[in-house]
């Protein structure tokens, strides 16, 4: 209790000391969308890592919380009495209330035809979208305002530190609150019914009435974040509620790591550091995006979060050493791989748009059949020293996660 | 009358066209119990395998060797990364399955851009075949059927008639016997995956060019072909086929009938008809039209 009070005290303090430290816009920004992503994707994980749900269509949630939000925010304008500080709960209450509505036709099947019936949901509300242009904004958006009304204490939402400080109280908040939710009977049930929904039945819980309370409290959340994306970017069009968000927020979600309450938290970080630095390197970066995620589901099921669990494990057990001469190893082979991997596709990319590849002074032209041999072949002969260097490595891991296993 | 017969022969067409897919789609949903995101993205690698062979070697040798290719694509993705996930479950075959789209898509978009190519109809079908009224009926359109009920029949004849196809539907129920038996069921798998993304295929080379090539074509066919298994009930071919055919036509039609209901036309509610036949579907019978399976 004592340790977890610690924990809960010291991400409140990094979130008021981030922008001490980091103090340009772009920092203020970016610190900005992970937090709604953060929500988002924590929202996400009530449904993929607590209750075994897998959803295609979660961005319904948000885009209709950003949706109802920024229509609150025009009413507001134009005389209504709501401060702009409790905005998101109209898209949180917009969230949970179709979250009732569409849950309820969602959850009536679980595991694969759930996911289906998820997507398909999503796309019929991404469809009336575009049937209703004024509600929706079509592509075009609808925007709004967030500085209205008198400022309280100075406060006008103005400045972006000031949307920073309100996007990471209600982080604070609704994480504590979804933290809380796994505490409660219904958090423990719904583990239940992902692990075994037939036993969940024998000790007396409907699994589709557990399904669908959580699908519910996750339209909640989600639409929370979506109202605050809505005040943050001071625009909503169709996209939010599109395809490509909820596949986002999937990716986002697994990244991070499904078994651990804070995996989508760092899942949140990684996706939006990607959309931003990545995006502004390279335009492959949805290439590589979906690469990475392809690597985390065939390689790394348990995410960032797996990952950080692993580690701090080895380090508690003492198995550093033992682990030390593997991760020495395959350093070498696996930046090999990568740089060839990404030489590759970085050319690939100036080919099709016909330019040449500059890279510190060299030229590799990308249409003579030559270099690309070259880079191919040195792509293949890294894979292949990987494969030499893992074989010889190989029992000596297996050493250390027996270890491990054993410990368990 | 004659906007009705034309709508529904169209409907047809369309309706063998997602069958192509979900069958596809069932099949290896109900030997492996994956559910194939990147069924359509197969669909339309096929389509653009088609447009490069048609133009560089001709559309009829396209018709047999882009589905083989892509086949073949499929078997890898099977053997090489499914197999992988399938260890760690249904859900992360999924994910991988709906990694691999994204991947595809971007791929795509490299090799052909994000424009849509100029893959045209052979000028051999190009035209009209007859004419019903005064409206014509192109030839190329019959031929999509022609090579859609060939390949049912096809399908049909190879599951229950053949030797192999005797052991497919055995592996699908009992796994562990068929492998007792001494078949290597792990390849059998491979073999329908890549037969499933095969069929996917052949659809984009007859669909790429009656409709649009394009990277976009993947996600907008996608979501119809999942409304159209969950329909028709998952596992089940029979009601996959009554549902292809219901939702092309209906689909058809309401994009034909220029009806308006309260100000709105119905052909701006043809997208979202599919769904809502889902949603009905699932508020009245929750297992599909002919589905066995509880979830």
């Amino acid at each position: 209790m004592r340790s977890s009070a610690w924990t809960w005290g010291a991400s409140a303090a990094l979130l008021v000391a981030l922008p001490l430290v980091f103090r340009s816009g772009f920092a203020m920004s970016l610190f900005c969308q992970a937090g709604i992503v953060a929500i988002f994707a924590l929202s996400y994980n009530m449904l993929l890592g607590q209750t075994g749900l897998l959803s295609f269509g979660h961005a319904v949630y948000y885009g209709l919380g950003a949706l109802f939000t920024i229509h609150a925010l025009n009413f507001a304008a134009a005389g209504w009495h709501l401060p702009v500080t409790l905005m998101p709960l109209v898209g949180a209450i917009a969230g949970l209330a179709f979250g009732i509505v569409l849950g309820y036709i969602t959850t009536r099947r679980a595991g694969t035809t759930f996911a289906m019936i998820s997507l398909g949901v999503g796309e019929m509300v991404a469809a009336c979208s575009l049937m209703f242009p004024g509600f929706f904004g079509g592509e075009a958006g609808i925007s709004a305002n967030r500085t209205l009304g008198e400022p309280f204490l100075g406060i006008t939402f103005g400045p972006q530190i000031q949307m920073y400080y309100l996007v990471a109280a209600w982080l604070l908040l609704a994480t504590a609150a979804m933290y809380a939710l796994t505490r409660t009977p219904l958090g423990r049930m719904a583990n239940a019914v992902r692990d075994n929904p037939q036993r969940a039945q024998f000790v007396g819980y409907d699994p589709q009435w557990v399904r669908f309370m959580m699908v519910a409290l996750s339209g909640f959340f989600a639409g929370l974040a979506g109202g605050l994306a809505a005040l943050n970017y001071e625009i909503v069009s169709s996209e939010s509620l599109s395809a490509y968000t909820s596949g986002l927020v999937l990716l986002a979600t697994y990244l991070g790591g499904i078994r651990v309450f804070a995996g989508p938290i760092a899942g949140a970080i990684a996706v939006t550091l990607m959309q931003t630095v990545l995006a502004s390197l390279t335009t492959a970066w949805p290439f590589y995006f979906g690469l990475v995620f392809l690597a985390t589901v065939l390689f790394v099921p348990g995410g960032i979060a797996g990952i950080v669990l692993l580690h701090k494990r080895l380090w508690e057990m003492r198995l550093a050493r033992r682990a030390a001469p593997v991760y020495a190893r395959m350093a070498l082979p696996v930046a090999l791989v990568l740089v060839a991997g990404v030489l590759m596709v970085e050319m690939a990319y100036r080919a099709s748009a016909g330019v040449s590849l500059r890279l510190a002074g060299w030229l590799l032209d990308t249409r003579s059949t030559g270099t690309w041999i070259a880079v191919v072949a040195s792509f293949v002969a890294a894979c292949l020293l990987c494969r030499w260097a893992w074989r010889g490595a190989r029992p000596r891991w297996a050493e250390v996660s027996a270890a491990i296993g054993d410990a368990r | 009358m004659e906007l009705a017969l034309a709508s529904l022969l169209n409907g047809v067409t369309y309706g063998l066209l997602l069958f192509m897919l979900s069958s596809g789609l069932t099949l290896i949903f109900s030997m492996m119990g994956v559910l194939n995101f990147a069924h359509a993205s197969f669909y339309m690698l096929g389509a653009y395998f088609g447009y490069v062979i048609s133009t560089r070697v001709g559309f009829f040798p396209a018709l047999i060797l882009a589905p083989l290719a892509v086949g073949a694509i499929g078997a890898a993705v099977e053997r090489f990364g499914l197999r992988r996930a399938h260890a760690s479950g249904h859900v992360s075959e999924l994910l991988f399955t709906f990694g691999l789209a994204i991947v595809i898509e971007e791929v795509v978009h490299v090799i052909w851009g994000k424009t849509p190519v100029p893959y045209r109809v052979p000028a051999s079908l190009d035209g009209p075949l007859f004419t019903l009224y005064s409206s014509t009926f192109p030839t190329y359109k019959a031929f999509m059927m022609a090579v859609s009920v060939a390949m049912l029949a096809a399908l049909y004849a190879g599951l229950t008639r053949t030797r192999a196809g005797l052991v497919i539907r055995a592996a699908l129920s009992r796994p562990d016997m068929v492998e007792a038996l001494g078949h290597n069921v792990p390849r059998v798998f491979m073999l329908v995956f890549g037969g499933g993304t095969a069929l996917a295929a052949l659809a984009g080379v007859i669909g790429g060019n009656a409709f649009i090539t394009e990277p976009g074509m993947a996600a907008a066919l996608g979501p119809i072909v999942f409304v159209v298994v969950v329909v028709g009930g998952l596992g089940s071919l029979a009601g996959a086929f009554i549902a292809s055919l219901a939702i092309g036509i209906v689909q058809t039609f309401a994009v034909s009938l220029d009806y308006s209901i309260h100000g709105m036309s119905l052909s701006r509610v043809a997208p979202v008809l599919p769904y809502l036949i889902m949603v009905a579907m699932l508020i009245a019978r929750p297992r599909g039209l002919m589905g066995t399976r509880e979830s």
